[in-house]
């Protein structure tokens, strides 16, 4: 199945940002089916499967959030939340209950494209590569070693874990939370300073200019995301 | 009132309407009347109250009906509803009482509660029946209750007096003449006498033997007679209140006002109640006066106890209670009298020797030649307890009988002295010497001492310094004379520095309790934060009365709080006497029986809370304090006051400024958001309508779409973010974050706007990881890099610096633009404040978010120029705390 004919749900109460998101992703040709309310959404993914969900937090009639988690139970569709600026704690509950990335609203096409690559990307299961290049980073999977323009970095094997795990999952926003519990193990969920200390010593080693960082993108509120060409 | 007048008594008028408007919330009291136990008042009630419920179907409910296993009034009984007493346990028996909160809880229309005059079981809310009854009332709930003549105060003595028979259950008069219906059971005593041969009447066993003598013909009917002439009062009363209502000109004499005198001596308690008897035959008010002379020695323990106790029967029989006080009894009486239109004066046959009223004066006669136009009574009785000296010892008699010895030994040192000064200096008279000592024993130790140094030392001049020496023989008659005048003198002497002494006392206890009242109300003055007044009453009133003290206020949801913890119990009687505007707990009506004592809060109509006090040794307030707790409580409530109105003010002031806010808000915003929208409507339409434009143009056109829409954007984040941090309503999800991340996200947001410009970024390795909430923090940075991207020109650099300072992070951001007008580096925090630069887009919202986040953390920011060129905005951070170790 090729991504660019894949089945998007948007399920979105507001008619003129439905109207939006169906004129952007079919003239991308995606065909795009519709819903207004969370309640319809269940019998929807069973009978139409759709390649991706697009689902709005603000929904009139229910918590996107509960669907989320509903929806996780006995599917693994790719879940993009769209919210509403100043609602982090949503975003990171959503994220945290199994949906893949968030949009903020007001948002631009070409982020709405890209985020949705990103997604139906991580939905494809892949074998584990051998090797990441972002620009002039490359990541050795096998060595276990990193270079920035042909230099070799010390990282610490903590720094060498978070990396990677941003690698995996380049373009893809990550919780503090699912950091947390990747690098460190679930006891540590509530250190999120861990993270960003770590983090900030990373970007040291990592980036060009690191008080302007390029690659490892910091989302306020939510957690970081390695940016990658989608 | 003697004026021909058609129209009602104005005074009149408005007695009734508040009579009317006070019974149409209370319940009506029906009171079955008897002259003895038996003549079937319990039956009568519970008959009437039966055929109520029955046929007109009221809801009927007994409280407690006695049958005194009498088989028809236990047949009756079982006919009515009735709700079950509460047993209460005391001193191992268990007793059944009136369920006073069941019947409150169930509130029927009626209810029917026996015997009026009972005494509760100790613990319960009332000591008496017939409170418990008031408040059934009070809650507007009807009751039937019954009622023998003996037990009406004020005719307690005169059944006394028939009967030979004390009786201790009574009931205040009030009370009777409150009740709405007053109705006589009688039965002849023939009938009556009858009815006890053959057992219908039920005597307790322990009154057996006074009921044997009391149930005697002659007794029965003069009883009779009582009662019926008690109802006949009643119903006079009726009339007369009929009367006054439909305009007939009132016939009891205008403005009577009796005042009785009352002292500490027990046979006040007879002045009291013939006071009562003669203010309710003339049906005017009465006072019941005590004055405390100055002149004499003060009240003892014991005494002080039995006045208040006199005071407070005074009270319950419907007088107002008064304390005078003066060097001069008559005067303040006569004066108080004048002053209050008093018309019949009260006061108590001296029992005293005559020579007593000699020497000092009688104030019978005193009262009597000054009491002008008013009528004097004189009944037997005391008058003036306080003008028995003797009866009132306040110290205790170890230390008189010490200061009798110090006076005498004073008098023995005199005599050495005069001794050694005759065979020394030969001076012949040492009487002024001797005077002088008795002078001194009457300031320090008051009239007993002095009187007796008087004494010793004509004695002793006589024996030691008059011919023949040694003796108390006289040889020249003249010394008499010397003697006589010695002791008058040394007499005189000591009564007056007695008075001056007491004087002196009575002054200085005024003194200190005016002195505390002063203190408190200057310092109530200084605060009006309820809080702190509070804590000012409760450190004053923890003094003053010797209590563990609590301050209950209103909480904002109407529920009275104690600041501080207070006991579950305490917490109910402040509720009551909240509610009922009164006073509660020991040494009042309700809830006598425990250690603290609750005083309402309250300013006219506005009930403001409660002072609980929670007395240390376990006693009533004397009447004194409780007038000292009055003013108390009055300070602290206009205190209180004072601070919910200035509360109220503030909420004002600040609904005013939050108008005035929105105001320059929408004026402010509504250019600003018409701006953009009109250039979006403009570019839009002719993109869809003029399809004569070149592509170039259209690309223009979708650009400024664009553009526009995203400046909407932030001019509406930005309303937001400041109305969010104006009304508080932001919750700090503060973490401990590294600055260079904050720093680095914000310049990523702002990455295609700011990629023209050189930015520097130094930040020390001392700065430690900031207690903050990042999202928030980052938005300090972002608005501060687009303010500079506004108002410096393109491509200018911008340097963004860190270090730590001791207690402090500072953050610089400077920009080398053409810095901040001169004058405005505070105002430019301002809302909507946007310096000369209205061409450049914004609604001058970015900075005074900066600053409201930044305070929001308790930090501080400001804004000044620097040389040559530009402006730094300097935040200063508090190190919260110490950051967590992190190790890499």
């Amino acid at each position: 199945m090729s991504e660019a004919s894949a089945l998007v749900l948007v399920v979105e109460d507001e008619p003129q940002m439905r109207k939006f998101i169906r004129a952007s992703l079919s003239s991308h040709g995606y065909r795009v089916l519709e819903a207004e309310r969370a309640s319809e959404v269940v019998s929807l993914v069973t009978s139409h499967n759709p390649a991706l969900i697009l689902l709005d937090l603000g929904l009139p009639d229910g918590d996107g959030i509960d669907l989320t988690r509903q929806l996780r139970e006995w599917s693994r569709v790719p879940i993009v939340v769209l919210s509403a600026r100043g609602r982090e704690d949503d975003k990171v509950v959503a994220l945290d209950a199994g949906a893949d990335d968030y949009l903020t609203k007001p948002f631009g096409v070409n982020e709405l494209l890209a985020r949705m690559r990103v997604a139906l990307r991580h939905a494809q299961p892949s074998a584990e590569p051998q090797m990441y290049v972002f620009e002039e980073l490359k990541i050795d999977l096998v060595r276990r070693e990193v270079f920035r323009a042909q230099e070799r970095l010390h990282l610490t094997p903590i720094e060498y874990k978070l990396l990677v795990l941003l690698a995996h999952n380049a373009g893809k926003v990550l919780t503090h939370q699912h950091i947390l519990r990747e690098v460190w193990g679930a006891k540590y969920a509530s250190q999120t300073h861990y993270v960003r200390v770590h983090m900030a010593e990373l970007r040291k080693k990592v980036e060009r200019d690191s008080a302007r960082p390029k690659l490892i993108a910091t989302e306020p509120g939510v957690g970081y995301r390695l940016r990658a060409p989608a | 009132m003697n004026e021909a007048n058609d129209r009602p008594d104005p005074d009149a008028l408005v007695r009734r309407i508040q009579a009317d408007a006070a019974r149409a919330r209370r319940g009506k009291l029906h009171v079955f009347f008897g002259f003895a136990p038996g003549v079937g008042k319990t039956y009568r009630m519970l008959q009437v109250a039966r055929d109520l419920a029955q046929q007109q179907k009221v809801d009927v409910v007994v409280g407690i009906v006695e049958d005194h296993q009498r088989v028809e009034t236990a047949r009756l009984a079982s006919e009515l509803r009735a709700i079950p007493r509460r047993e209460v346990e005391y001193r191992g028996h268990t007793l059944t009482e009136l369920d006073l909160d069941a019947m409150l809880a169930r509130k029927p229309a009626l209810a029917v509660v026996d015997e009026l005059a009972h005494t509760n079981a100790p613990g319960l809310r009332h000591p008496k029946r017939w409170q418990d009854i008031d408040e059934l009332l009070e809650a507007g709930i009807d009751v039937f209750t019954t009622l023998n003549v003996q037990h009406v105060e004020s005719l307690n003595d005169v059944v006394a007096q028939i009967t030979g028979v004390q009786v201790r259950e009574t009931v205040p008069d009030v009370v009777l003449d409150r009740a709405d219906e007053v109705e006589l059971v009688d039965i002849s005593p023939e009938e009556l006498l009858q009815r006890l041969r053959e057992g219908k009447v039920y005597i307790r066993e322990q009154a057996q033997r006074a009921g044997d003598h009391f149930f005697q013909r002659g007794n029965l009917l003069a009883l009779r007679e009582l009662a019926l002439r008690r109802t006949a009062q009643h119903v006079d009363n009726d009339v007369v209140e009929y009367r006054e209502a439909h305009g007939v000109v009132a016939t009891w004499p205008a403005g009577e006002r009796i005042l009785v005198c009352v002292g500490p001596s027990p046979s006040s308690a007879r002045l009291i109640r013939a006071a009562a008897r003669m203010a309710a035959g003339l049906r005017c008010p009465w006072v019941a006066c005590f004055v405390d002379a100055l002149s004499v020695r003060p009240l003892s323990e014991a005494d002080r106890t039995r006045l208040d106790e006199h005071m407070q029967a005074a009270e319950k029989l419907g007088a107002t209670v008064t304390e005078l006080s003066g060097t001069n009894v008559a005067d303040a009486l006569l004066h108080y009298a004048r002053k209050n239109n008093v018309t019949r004066m009260i006061i108590g046959k001296p029992t005293h020797a005559r020579w007593r009223d000699r020497l000092r004066g009688s104030l019978l006669d005193e009262v009597v030649r000054g009491s002008g136009e008013i009528d004097v009574h004189v009944i037997r009785g005391d008058s003036m307890a306080s003008l028995q000296p003797g009866a009132a010892n306040a110290e205790p008699v170890a230390q008189r009988l010490r200061d009798y010895a110090v006076a005498a030994a004073i008098m023995v040192a005199t005599l050495g002295l005069s001794l050694l000064l005759r065979s020394s200096l030969s001076l012949p008279d040492p009487e002024m010497l001797f005077l002088l000592a008795v002078m001194l024993t009457a300031v320090w130790f008051g009239r007993g001492p002095s009187l007796m140094a008087a004494a010793l030392s004509v004695a002793l001049y006589d024996f030691f310094f008059i011919p023949p020496y040694y003796t108390f023989s006289v040889a020249d008659q003249r010394y008499v004379l010397t003697f006589a005048t010695m002791f008058a003198v040394g007499a005189v002497l000591s009564e007056l520095a007695t008075r001056l002494r007491r004087q002196e006392q009575a002054a200085s206890a005024r003194e200190q309790r005016t002195t505390v009242l002063y203190a408190l109300t200057r310092e109530l003055a200084c605060t009006d934060q309820p809080a702190e007044i509070a804590a000012i009453a409760t450190r004053y009133a923890a003094e003053s009365f010797g209590a563990r003290t609590t301050l209950l206020t209103l909480s904002s949801t109407g529920q009275l709080r104690a600041l501080g913890d207070a006991p579950e119990q305490l917490l109910a009687m402040a509720q009551w006497s909240f509610e009922h505007d009164a006073l509660a707990g020991l040494g009042t009506d309700t809830l006598p029986g425990t250690d603290s004592l609750c005083a309402p809060l309250s300013v006219g109509r506005s009930r403001l809370g409660v002072l609980a006090l929670e007395l240390r040794d376990k006693r009533p307030l004397r009447v004194d304090q409780r007038s000292f707790l009055d003013v108390f409580c009055r300070q602290v409530a206009v205190a209180l006051e004072r601070a919910r109105l200035s509360e109220e003010a503030k909420q004002a002031a600040l609904r005013a400024q939050t108008e005035e806010l929105r105001s320059s808000l929408l004026s402010a915003v509504s250019h600003d958001l018409r701006t953009p929208l009109a250039s979006i409507t403009g570019a839009a339409t002719a993109l869809r309508d003029d399809d004569k434009l070149s592509a170039g143009t259209r690309a223009e056109l979708v650009d400024a779409i664009v553009d526009q829409a995203e400046r909407l954007e932030r001019l509406v984040t930005n309303l937001l973010d400041m109305t969010r941090l104006e009304s508080g309503a932001i919750a700090l999800r503060r973490d401990w974050v590294p600055l260079d991340e904050m720093i680095g996200s914000a310049l990523t947001r702002l990455e295609a706007r700011l990629a023209a410009r050189p930015i520097e970024v130094s930040i020390t390795p001392d700065v430690p990881l900031l207690w903050v909430d990042p999202v928030l923090f980052e938005q300090v940075f972002v608005n501060l890099l687009e303010n500079a991207d506004k108002y410096t020109p393109e491509g200018s650099a911008l340097t963004l610096a860190a270090h730590s300072d001791g207690e402090h992070v500072q953050i610089t951001f400077s920009d080398s633009g053409p810095g901040l007008p001169r004058g405005a580096e505070s105002k430019v925090f301002e809302k909507f404040y946007r310096g000369q630069h209205h061409a450049i887009a914004g609604a001058g919202l970015g900075l005074a978010i900066c600053k409201g986040i930044v305070e929001a953390h308790g930090g501080s920011i400001r804004a000044h120029n620097r040389e040559p060129t530009g402006a730094t905005f300097s935040i200063s951070m508090p190190k919260a705390g110490t950051p967590p170790e992190v190790s890499l």
